[in-house]
């Protein structure tokens, strides 16, 4: 997979109060950094469902990157630490579905690390380049009525 | 759900932003791709602006809102956290609810930090299209109105936090002022004369403190810690802990007799920065707000040893009880100002200066009490040894700060600290004075004139950073001297001048505390250590945290005139809070749909505000809207999907996370 031309494409999470306020301060001091990376603002990184990643790689993102407030810093006392968890046992579950852990990324930053910010992008688009693309087949097709799938299996068979 | 989502109009608007964002994004292919490939999502129409923030890009937008019938519109400019509010407001007046407006980060995330135009113009129509996505999922929201309590914390009782709880006072509100140290006053009583002016610090300072304690709306809290804060603007309840001063105060006249007869001298290391003695039953200085002794319990016979209690046999009102404890007592603010000020930098850090090591080596704080007719030499400028007037005296600036080892940041104050010392030593002892200085920052009013004044006053100045102080003598004349080792950069050679007294310019440095201290009021600080402000320039006295306040050296080193206007304008954000009597909150909140929860509890355990409960009788737990600080982590939790979490629901961060993705759907396929 020595692919010199692929261009991976990164969902990244972040967090309204620390990471999201630093991506604006890597801007408002021109901070440049590798542009693959496509920001969704949560109001905490305890907001993120482990689904939203898997929604993300299976949707065509080689990555996602996570990024919250460092701990012991969280706008809502403590729930980074929850987001934590969660990253740990999603990374389990990637590994277990045979996708590589490392296209999952968390990284804590301050409001006042832009450049902490743009650096950590930087690096982590470097790492999933040399993972390659993730090329999980087609975009899965969603299931579009969910709760009559869900009724059809809950049929009790006469 | 996919019929509905055809019936939305959706209007994108592209900024340009002057050239902010025209000059790495290709603004018009951006409209131009938006009207063409969202089509389908609902976009009915795209444009481009100079300026979308402008009262006329505005204005193009409430016209295409009325006229083209909009139902969702996409701002993409800058953060949200720039104009989210002007675009949603626009919306509003034009009768659209102001929550179906999002906007797309095309400055700070794209023009700012990447170079190339086509990588910007591809990355751009990315966040337009997540964006586009997310916005038709948005619902329509309404704002929350809460009461505001009129009352004010202000914490930390130096020349900011008095000057604010005055302001607010004044204004006819009620203000707790908070105090750690026995007095109000803060570091400004420790100083003798302050520059430019040269006014006697206690002459301007204590009237102010004297007000402040007399004042019917200002509450005085000394002696005192802020151990908890809860709730939310307009509605903290804040925990504090008075700590025991086993003197009754509704008894102590204030007299001053405990002091008189108590036995125990103590080193005064906070006030007098260790030169001078205090009891162990003691005010700080004798214009202390409140008058009141506190008793040093670590220090006091009594608590030591079991006996002695001189004081309370002198007491003539029976003040004393030395049977006082800490006490917590809860407090109901809308607002609070944190004025938390600075700890000094320690300069024995600067091993190489000597300070600690080297007895006439002293700090700026020490000359500073040394200076001050109040102070433990009765104002005179002498060596360690008490009676010898220096002859010679060196002032070393930047001690701590603008050093890669220590500080990065300039501390603002030292330059005209190191004047100033400059001129009171010249003064009052004739001596030779020496400035060490790497840079003289002499900004503001006033204050490079009375730079000139030393400069004529026959101060010598050095520009160079001094690299060692010692009393190691290589040179006749250097025999019991301290040598200052310094580069003279405007002569271009290495000099050693000897000298009889170092006086050490240390620079500010934040709070030890100040991280757990922001941390409990959830603000930030910033990687050197200080509290971060809102916004730099334009809100340097508010915070990301509605409600907190910020003023004074707690945000940075700071010279008086700049704390004291911190303080007022910190107050006057206060008192537009309270005289609009209520707060608008974001309506970011979490809900339970009761019919699909299954009360596995799993979210119970969550929330750290108590917002979750679970009831016992339905078997289904409920969140209190009052209490939800919406960050939605048991949104993110529950297995049921039963708990919705508005403005940031499950569909609208999926619909983006698909709408993100979709050029890569294109390029695939």
């Amino acid at each position: 997979m020595a692919d010199n031309n692929f261009e991976p494409t990164i969902i990244g999470f972040t967090c309204n109060w620390c990471s999201y306020r630093a991506s604006d301060l890597a801007g408002t001091a021109r901070i440049k950094y590798a542009p693959n990376v496509r920001l969704i603002r949560l109001m905490c990184s305890g907001r993120l469902d482990p689904t939203f990643v898997l929604r993300a790689l299976s949707g065509g993102a080689d990555g996602v990157m996570i990024t919250g407030c460092h701990p012991g810093e969280c706008h809502y006392i403590e729930q980074n630490y929850k987001a934590l968890r969660r990253f740990l046992l999603l990374r389990r579950v990637l590994t277990g579905l045979g996708i590589e852990p490392g296209r999952v990324k968390l990284v804590w930053a301050s409001a006042a690390e832009g450049a902490r910010f743009a650096s950590e992008t930087t690096a982590f688009v470097e790492e999933i380049r040399k993972l390659g693309p993730l090329n999980w087949g087609k975009p899965v097709k969603r299931l579009e009525n969910l709760q009559e799938e869900i009724s059809k299996l809950e049929e009790v068979p006469a | 759900m996919s019929e509905q989502k055809k019936q939305e109009r959706i209007g994108v608007y592209v900024c340009h932003c002057g050239s902010n964002i025209a000059g790495t994004v290709d603004v018009e292919d951006v409209a131009k791709w938006a009207a063409d490939k969202l089509k389908d999502q609902g976009v009915v129409i795209a444009r481009d602006y100079k300026f979308m923030c402008s009262s006329l890009g505005q204005e193009l937008i409430e016209k295409d809102i009325k006229e083209l019938g909009l139902t969702r519109v996409v701002v993409a400019a800058c953060s949200p956290h720039l104009h989210e509010k002007t675009f949603r407001t626009a919306a509003k007046n034009a009768g659209l609810n102001p929550y179906l407006v999002e906007l797309a980060s095309i400055r700070e995330q794209v023009s700012w930090v990447h170079a190339d135009k086509a990588v910007g113009t591809a990355k751009s129509k990315a966040v337009v299209s997540g964006t586009v996505s997310r916005v038709i999922e948005n619902v329509a929201l309404d704002e929350i109105r809460v009461p505001i309590n009129p009352n004010t914390l202000v914490v930390g009782g130096g020349i900011a936090g008095i000057q604010s709880a005055l302001e607010i006072a004044n204004a006819g509100f009620h203000v707790y002022l908070v105090e750690r140290e026995p007095s109000i006053g803060g570091h400004m009583a420790q100083f003798d004369k302050t520059f430019p002016t040269l006014d006697c610090a206690a002459c301007i300072l204590t009237p102010r403190m004297v007000e402040a304690g007399r004042h019917p709306n200002i509450t005085l809290l000394t002696y005192s810690d802020v151990v908890n804060v809860s709730g939310y603007v307009g509605n903290f309840t804040v925990t504090i802990k008075q700590k025991a001063r086993c003197v009754k105060t509704d008894l102590c006249t204030g007299c001053g007799i405990c002091q008189e007869k108590c036995p125990k001298k103590v080193i005064d290391d906070v006030y007098e920065a260790g030169l001078g003695y205090r009891k162990a039953v003691y005010t700080p200085f004798a214009q202390a707000v409140p008058n009141f002794p506190v008793m040093d319990k670590e220090n006091c016979t009594y608590f030591l040893k079991g006996t002695c209690k001189a004081c309370e046999k002198f007491c003539p009102t029976g003040a004393i009880d030395f049977t006082q404890q800490d006490e917590l007592m809860d407090i109901q603010v809308g607002n609070v100002v944190l004025a938390t000020g600075y700890d000094l930098f320690d300069a024995r850090r600067v091993s190489n200066y000597g300070y600690g090591r080297l007895a006439n080596v002293f700090t700026s704080i020490e000359f500073e009490r040394m200076s001050n007719a109040a102070g433990p030499t009765s104002g005179n400028i002498v060596l360690r040894d008490n009676k010898t007037l220096p002859k010679s005296v060196g002032i070393i600036h930047c001690v701590g700060s603008r050093d890669k080892n220590f500080n990065n940041y300039c501390s603002v104050i030292c330059c005209m600290q190191g004047l100033k010392f400059a001129h009171l030593v010249h003064e009052r002892t004739g001596a030779n004075v020496y400035n060490f200085y790497i840079d003289m920052r002499t900004a503001y009013k006033s204050y490079d004139e009375f730079y000139q004044r030393v400069l004529e006053e026959g101060t010598l100045f050095v520009r160079g950073k001094v690299a060692e102080v010692t009393d190691a003598a290589r040179m006749p004349g250097e025999e019991g001297k301290l040598i200052i080792q310094v580069e003279d950069t405007l002569a271009g050679k290495q000099r050693r001048i000897p000298v009889d007294m170092v006086i050490l310019s240390s620079g500010l440095e934040p709070r030890k505390d100040a991280k757990e201290v922001g941390k409990m009021f959830g603000i930030s600080c910033s990687t050197d250590g200080w509290f971060t402000e809102k916004h730099p320039k334009l809100d340097p006295v508010s915070t990301m945290t509605e409600g907190i306040h910020i003023a004074g050296c707690s945000t940075g080193p700071k010279d008086i005139p700049s704390s004291v206007a911190q303080g007022a304008a910190a107050s006057a954000r206060v008192l537009d809070k309270i005289l609009q009597r209520e707060v608008v909150l974001e309506p970011i909140k979490a809900s339970v749909n009761q019919e699909m929860c299954s009360g596995c509890r799993i979210c119970n355990g969550l929330c750290p505000f108590n917002a979750i409960t679970f009831i016992e009788d339905d078997m289904k737990t409920e969140i209190n809207p009052a209490l939800c600080q919406g960050c939605g982590t048991c949104v993110a939790a529950c297995p049921a999907g039963a708990i919705s979490g508005t403005g940031f629901s499950d569909t609208q961060i999926m619909a983006q996370i698909d709408g993100l993705l979709r050029n890569f759907e294109m390029a695939a396929a």
